[in-house]
């Protein structure tokens, strides 16, 4: 059969030209257009002394803070804190939650018994179990990793549940004519088929993660771009503050970004939906 | 039954049948006997399937005709192994395969080809086609993917093995798929409208594509559509089947030679045998459309 092949060509040439285009096309210049716009926007609201916006520390003494902060230790020792408080709960609502979700995916009576309680506990904003979890956790990281914990956590097991229930009927049923057995069913159906929801709950988990550190190390601890966002504003050391909000929004994209880098990775025929 | 599951006997009819056992010498037999089906959604009994009776003889090519909704796919999961019959015994080669009250287990002896195919978007080509032997331990992975590499480049699909069913065309998806049922040398391939989503050249193609492998494997062939003229030309046996609930309206020999090929389609007796069968399916459609029956998505 000489029939024509169309298959899909994706050569590193095609690739690379492609990026061109897109790195220097006209939307590429309108929105470098429209940041400096607002740069300068902003940088005239304060030295003209507009109402409101203009009490906020324009650019240049952010900049300059910026000079003077990037070698100070302390400011590098808080993103630590604060990447060390995100990933261990992360990491622990992953590893809780990714066994808890399969099963309850594909276990209806483990479900049942399951989802009330989860679903009595989602409502509560992981901010409001501070105060609960300093009281009864044994060290204050403890229940900062608690609290981080409980972000990602309700996100990965929802998002699981969610894409281990809308299987396709038609993959099991293949898989079974095919001669799998119920291990076989897990590990080459239900795991692969999932596994970009695992991921979707990871990345949107990982920005909740985030919001939560923040808040709940302004809130009860002395450490972390938390804290440093808000100690500036107690110390009235206002350009500092949108360091700290720069930062943490920095950190959360580069967070988010890993994920979804590794994410692509574990499903590569996700790409050519 | 007091004889033990899993063996082979022929003459014994009550023994049961389990889908390990070794393919005997009238591989693929079908018979279905007085087989109905009732579904029991929300209270609505619903009866899928009437009191249907065929005989497929082994390597034959048997294609139920029908309107869409009218329980021709009922009768193809209890063969598989999806459903459960509600009356009736399905035997395969002389063996139980399901009754009322034993449902039929799914196994690689029986391998479905789906409607609109159901290649594991998550694996390459090549990874799809040695799930199969694979799965039930037949070989290693290396060894397989050395025969699927083989069966696929019969196949003419050399080119795209590590690519992912998402990348290639829905003709080379459903081949693909057809080599992934015939890798693991099934007695019964059974396809449920496997080229309805196809435009009508794509369908021609794989028509040839089916034919070849059948007439290279003779393996017995349980397939259905709602094309009567695509069930002429492949088949030996054209079965029709009424609306639901599905009953066996007319049975047709095709008694046109093999190998077939399109210009099969302007003969004398193709014409003689649509005609045969085309009031009987007519009447059934207009049946189905004025009972408002739902096509299947």
């Amino acid at each position: 059969m000489g029939v024509q092949q169309n298959t899909a060509v994706s050569g590193k040439k095609s690739n690379l030209r492609k990026l061109r285009k897109t790195v220097l096309s006209k939307t590429t210049y309108r929105g470098i257009l429209a940041v400096i716009i607002f740069f300068i926007c902003w940088e005239a609201s304060s030295r003209l002394h507009f109402p409101i916006v203009g009490e906020i520390p324009p650019p240049s003494s952010v900049l300059k803070a910026m000079q003077k902060i990037v070698g100070d230790a302390g400011f590098w020792k808080s993103w630590l804190v604060s990447f060390k408080r995100v990933f261990s709960g992360f990491i622990v609502a992953q590893i809780i939650g990714i066994p808890l979700g399969l099963l309850m995916g594909i276990n209806r009576i483990f479900r049942e018994l399951m989802f009330p309680g989860i679903e009595i506990l989602r409502p509560i904003p992981p901010l409001a179990w501070v105060p609960t979890a300093v009281i009864f956790w044994p060290t204050a990281e403890m229940s900062m990793t608690f609290v981080t914990f409980l972000g990602a956590f309700f996100t990965v097991v929802l998002n699981i549940i969610g894409g281990a229930r809308s299987i396709d009927v038609r993959y099991l049923r293949a898989a079974y004519s095919l001669g799998s057995r119920r291990r076989d069913i897990f590990f080459r159906i239900v795991l692969p088929a999932t596994l970009p929801s695992i991921f979707v709950g990871m990345a949107v988990g990982m920005g909740i993660t985030w919001e939560v550190v923040v808040a709940a190390e302004m809130i009860a601890s002395r450490s972390g771009l938390g804290f440093l966002t808000w100690q500036s504003y107690v110390a009235g050391n206002y350009p500092v503050i949108v360091i700290g909000m720069i930062s943490i929004g920095v950190a959360g994209f580069l967070s988010s970004s890993l994920i979804r880098l590794i994410g692509n990775f574990f499903t590569p025929w996700r790409k050519v939906i | 039954m007091a004889e033990p599951e899993g063996s082979l006997k022929l003459d014994n009819p009550s023994g049961s049948y389990r889908a390990e056992t070794a393919v005997g010498p009238s591989a693929g037999k079908i018979s279905i006997r007085n087989v109905s089906k009732t579904y029991d959604p929300d209270g609505a009994n619903v009866k899928a399937v009437d009191n249907c009776s065929l005989e497929i003889g082994a390597g034959e090519f048997c294609v139920v005709v029908g309107p869409s909704g009218c329980g021709k796919t009922t009768l193809l999961n209890a063969i598989a192994g999806f459903h459960s019959i509600s009356s009736g015994e399905i035997y395969l080669d002389d063996q139980l395969l399901c009754s009322k009250t034993r449902k039929a287990e799914p196994g690689a002896d029986r391998i479905v080809v789906f409607q609109n195919g159901a290649l594991f978007p998550w694996y390459t080509v090549l990874e799809n086609v040695i799930c199969g032997p694979v799965v039930q331990g037949k070989s290693s992975s290396k060894d397989a993917k050395a025969a699927a590499a083989e069966l696929l480049g019969q196949f003419g699909l050399s080119e795209i093995i590590h690519n992912y069913p998402g990348e290639i065309s829905s003709g080379m998806r459903r081949r693909v798929e057809i080599a992934r049922a015939m890798i693991s040398n099934p007695k019964v391939l059974l396809l449920d409208e496997p080229f309805r989503a196809m435009d009508a050249l794509t369908k021609s193609v794989m028509h040839k594509y089916l034919l070849d492998v059948f007439d290279k494997t003779r393996k017995t062939v349980f397939f259905i559509t709602h094309d009567l003229e695509e069930a002429i030309f492949l088949a030996d046996k054209v079965v029709v089947s009424t609306t639901r609930p599905a009953r066996i309206k007319k049975v047709i020999e095709v008694d046109l030679p093999r190998p077939r090929d399109f210009l099969v389609l302007s003969t004398e007796r193709y014409r003689e045998l649509k005609m045969e069968a085309i009031d009987a399916v007519h009447e059934e459609a207009l049946k189905a459309f004025e009972a408002g029956e739902r096509e299947l998505a």
